[in-house]
């Protein structure tokens, strides 16, 4: 005869903490808890005790004072009366001025450079394998080094442009300097600016000058034109997709819809090209380009541009030859398999790394040290520390305007990811 | 057979000789043809391409090969170069590889004492022997032993002193070694892997030094020792990027299984660890590590500096390396985690025996290229006041003999790096090929 017996009620026993595994996880987080807030308890009163030894207090107030240091790259109204919080605003517009040039002048090199790679011909894609190669196995540290030394080093002085057989002479129809002091490029300069314009005393003819105003207006006109012409091209899919037809002339309506507002805006402000021209020892007018933008730019540039162009041919190889070959039986053509079937699915494979890499080109951006481009690093994180003293806070700021630009780009990515992830079970 | 060929008179009886193929079928006008010039695009292509080689060769190679190998400065390099009635037209004339030779040693060991040159050679020497069982399976397995004493000779080695500071340190991992192996029967496992990990820490913490202070002052063995600041060049270089490579992996493996853990409070601390380390550009912990290190320590606490470097480079890249693993990781197929499982592995041994191999193996190219950026990253250390090859080309260039002088400095700092890099990239790739077990 059997009887059935409940399992004896046992108590709750210490040593279940560590034995049964219901209750171990809970132990080990707790126990790991604790030791890591006593780490972080421990530092945080390190820190006290330091800044008390010193004589310092924590305090943010230092951003308020006047800088009293100048920037030669300034995106925004700055002189050396302005605050240190207005020192780093700059240094941040700078950071990110030479992250947006080179992310999008690393791309195309990127997506060129990996293309002509796969290419069947074979001097070719030897040429680029030693591009990339070159680039990727040495630091790019050195090629920053390399670029500032061939711009200061390599290039014409101002002075060597002067004078009838002059040395060295401009390029593109007299309109670019290069010289050892930077690349002088034109300005768009509009004879009715926004900001209004000053009238030559003697002859009454009116100055072309440029204010914020006309630039964000054409920016905003433009972005604009875009926004229609995706509107445009989506109405046109739309329509065929019903009807099987698409709309007639669509291509030069998107075309129009960018150009036009874009050309009636420039028509209307009146603008023109300030083109550089050598004065006294220098030259004047137009955009000066200095070595250290242009260095930092172009070795960023090439640098993500090697890394970039390894994920595009990875991206490509990792799209099976079968849909190629489905492509082609079902009789499209080559230039419809890769716009239709191949880089949609290569896209998916290269655009999270390709994001990460922006976000390395944006990090390796704090290179501008070791040309002494003005970016955050260097007002905020140099020069204002030096002058206040306030190191522990200026590199918190620093650390965290880094980490938040991180976070930005990589949740954009996440959202991305989860948009053009393959639906699974 | 043979009437048939009586009758069958158009029948060839004998072999035609054998004709050689049309020239554009073979040899190297059909390669050239298939490689070169097998459409207008790719031919203007390869024109394009060998205009682009011949302008750059013939800008640079006489450069390269007329360069001056003997000479004590840039001036006496220019006299040399105006006494050949040299291309002075060109702008820079020639190269004056002379600055190598004049400042090699600089440039390899920085200011490391000149008669005690054969300390870090022998270093490296005992280093890539230790590293021959780690990377090729074909060594002998004996060779391990030399491998774990490996890291605490080549420290000797290299900052001299007496031997009993690393002797000591040594002896801290041999004792929770042995409290593991033969604490486990005795007190359990989970008891003998925490008595394993604390009691070395306590014993480095009190026991250590003053063993090591007692017995150097009753034995003294030691060699001259060489403050951390002589450091420089390659070697610093070599030093920061091997230590970092060899710490920061299992780091990087821990932070990795913690960020996969199912452990709420782990999991969010590996995240917040590893993302606040991956956002900030290393440059910026560099300059934290130089400046703020002092704020975080007990007041009166101050080490060396390429220490905290050291331990910087570590940490940044022991991040980039767990989400290495975390990609290997994620990539394993559910079915090995519930397989582990199934065979009522508990949760080191299904990591340990099941899950790591694999994720490792997965891995590899990213690992390699996270070893590589770290090595390259080491050129950093110059902006914290360290002279790695990139602060010594700056410090050659700063003397009277050597002012003016970059691009051959560059050519073989870069080349140098390139090696190194270029090898390590290869070594990966014949590892993924090697490990490869499925059929392809």
């Amino acid at each position: 005869m059997a009887t059935m017996t409940d399992p004896p009620v046992e108590g709750f026993r210490l040593s279940q903490l560590i034995y049964d595994t219901r209750y171990r996880s809970m132990t080990i987080q707790v126990v790991a808890f604790v030791l890591i807030m006593l780490g972080l308890v421990w530092l945080a009163n390190n820190v006290v005790t330091n800044l008390q030894a010193l004589g310092k207090d924590f305090d943010f107030g230092f951003l308020g004072n006047r800088a009293g240091y100048d920037i030669n790259q300034r995106l925004v109204e700055y002189s050396n009366d302005s605050t240190h919080g207005r020192a780093a605003i700059v240094g941040i517009l700078n950071t990110l001025l030479v992250a947006v040039l080179g992310c999008i002048t690393a791309t195309v090199l990127g997506v060129f450079a990996g293309v002509l790679r796969l290419s069947k011909n074979w001097i070719v894609s030897r040429l680029m394998s030693v591009y990339v190669e070159g680039f990727r196995n040495i630091p790019l540290l050195l090629w920053i080094l390399v670029i500032f030394a061939v711009m200061t080093e390599g290039t014409p002085q101002p002075r060597d442009f002067r004078g009838e057989d002059a040395e060295a002479s401009m390029i593109l129809g007299d309109s670019v300097a290069i010289t050892n002091r930077g690349i002088y490029i034109p300005n768009l300069v509009f004879n009715r600016s926004l900001g209004g314009n000053e009238v030559d005393a003697d002859t009454g003819a009116v100055i072309a000058s440029q204010s914020a105003g006309d630039i964000i207006l054409l920016l905003a006109v433009i972005i604009a034109g875009f926004l229609a012409s995706g509107f445009i091209g989506r109405r046109a899919t739309a329509i065929q997709e019903k009807t099987g037809v698409r709309p007639p002339g669509t291509f030069w309506m998107r075309l129009g819809a960018v150009v036009v507002p874009a050309l009636i805006v420039l028509v209307a402000l009146g603008a023109t090209l300030e083109y550089p021209e050598l004065r006294g020892f220098n030259f004047a007018d137009g955009i000066h380009l200095r070595n250290s933008l242009i260095a930092l730019w172009f070795a960023l540039s090439l640098y993500t541009g090697a890394f970039i162009a390894e994920i595009v041919r990875a991206g490509i190889m990792a799209v099976s030859k079968g849909q190629t070959e489905a492509a082609f039986a079902l009789g499209m053509r080559p230039s419809w398999t890769m716009n239709l079937v191949i880089l949609p699915q290569a896209l998916r494979v290269i655009i999270p790394p390709l994001i990460s890499q922006f976000l390395n080109l944006t990090k390796n951006s704090s290179l501008a040290i070791a040309v002494g481009y003005m970016d955050v690093r260097s007002t905020l994180g140099g020069i204002t520390i030096n002058q206040t003293g306030r190191e522990l806070e200026g590199m918190l700021l620093l650390g965290l305007f880094y980490l938040i630009t991180s976070l930005i780009i990589s949740g954009a990515m996440n959202i991305y990811n989860n948009s053009v992830k393959l639906q699974e079970r | 057979m043979s009437e048939i060929h009586a009758e069958t008179a158009y029948v060839r009886t004998e072999m035609l000789p054998e004709q050689a193929p049309p020239i554009t079928a073979a040899g190297p006008v059909k390669w050239m043809r298939e490689n070169l010039f097998s459409s207008p695009l790719n031919a203007i292509l390869t024109v394009l391409s060998i205009i682009v080689i011949y302008y750059v060769l013939q800008g640079i190679l006489p450069w390269m090969v007329n360069g001056i190998w003997n000479a004590d400065s840039l001036s006496e390099c220019r006299e040399i170069r105006d006494a050949r009635g040299g291309s002075s037209e060109h702008g820079h004339g020639v190269a004056c590889w002379a600055v190598l030779g004049d400042r090699w040693h600089q440039l390899t060991f920085g200011f490391y004492p000149s008669d005690l040159y054969w300390r870090p050679i022998l270093a490296l020497a005992l280093f890539l022997a230790a590293l021959a069982p780690v990377l090729f399976d074909t060594v002998p397995r004996k060779m391990f032993i030399l491998t774990a004493a490996a890291p605490f000779i080549c420290a000797w080695l290299l900052w001299g002193g007496t031997i009993w500071g690393p002797l000591m340190i040594a002896v801290g991992f041999v004792i929770g070694w042995a409290i593991f192996k033969f604490g486990a029967p005795a007190i359990g496992a989970l008891s003998a892997t925490i008595a394993a990990i604390l009691i070395p820490i306590l014993y480095w913490l009190f026991i250590a030094g003053p063993i090591a202070g007692a017995l150097s002052g009753a034995i003294p063995i030691g060699i001259e020792a060489v403050p951390s600041d002589d450091f420089g060049g390659f070697l610093l270089a070599f030093v920061i990027g091997a230590s970092g490579i060899i710490l920061s992996m299992p780091l990087g493996i821990v932070l990795a299984l913690g960020r996969q853990s199912d452990l709420f409070i782990i999991n969010k601390f590996s995240v917040i660890f590893i993302e606040v380390i991956r956002g900030v550009p290393l440059i910026v912990w560099l300059f934290t590590a130089s400046l703020l290190l002092n704020y975080f320590l007990p007041p009166g606490t101050n080490f060396d500096l390429m220490l905290r470097v050291i331990i910087m480079v570590t940490l940044f890249s022991s991040a980039y390396i767990a989400e290495v693993i975390r990609g290997g990781l994620a990539a394993l197929p559910r079915g090995q985690y519930e397989g582990a499982d199934s065979l009522g592995l508990n949760y080191w041994q299904s990591m340990q025996l099941i899950i790591l191999p694999q994720a490792l193996k997965i891995s590899i190219p990213g690992i390699v290229s996270s070893f590589i950026g770290l090595f390259k990253d080491t050129v950093l250390v110059v902006f914290v006041g360290l002279s790695d090859p990139i602060g010594f080309s700056n410090l050659i260039r700063a003397t009277t003999d050597w002012n003016g002088i970059y691009w051959e400095l560059f050519i073989f700092i870069g080349l140098c790096f390139f090696i190194c890099c270029y090898g390590m990239s290869r070594y990966s790739q014949y590892l993924e090929r090697k490990l490869r077990t499925d059929h392809r």
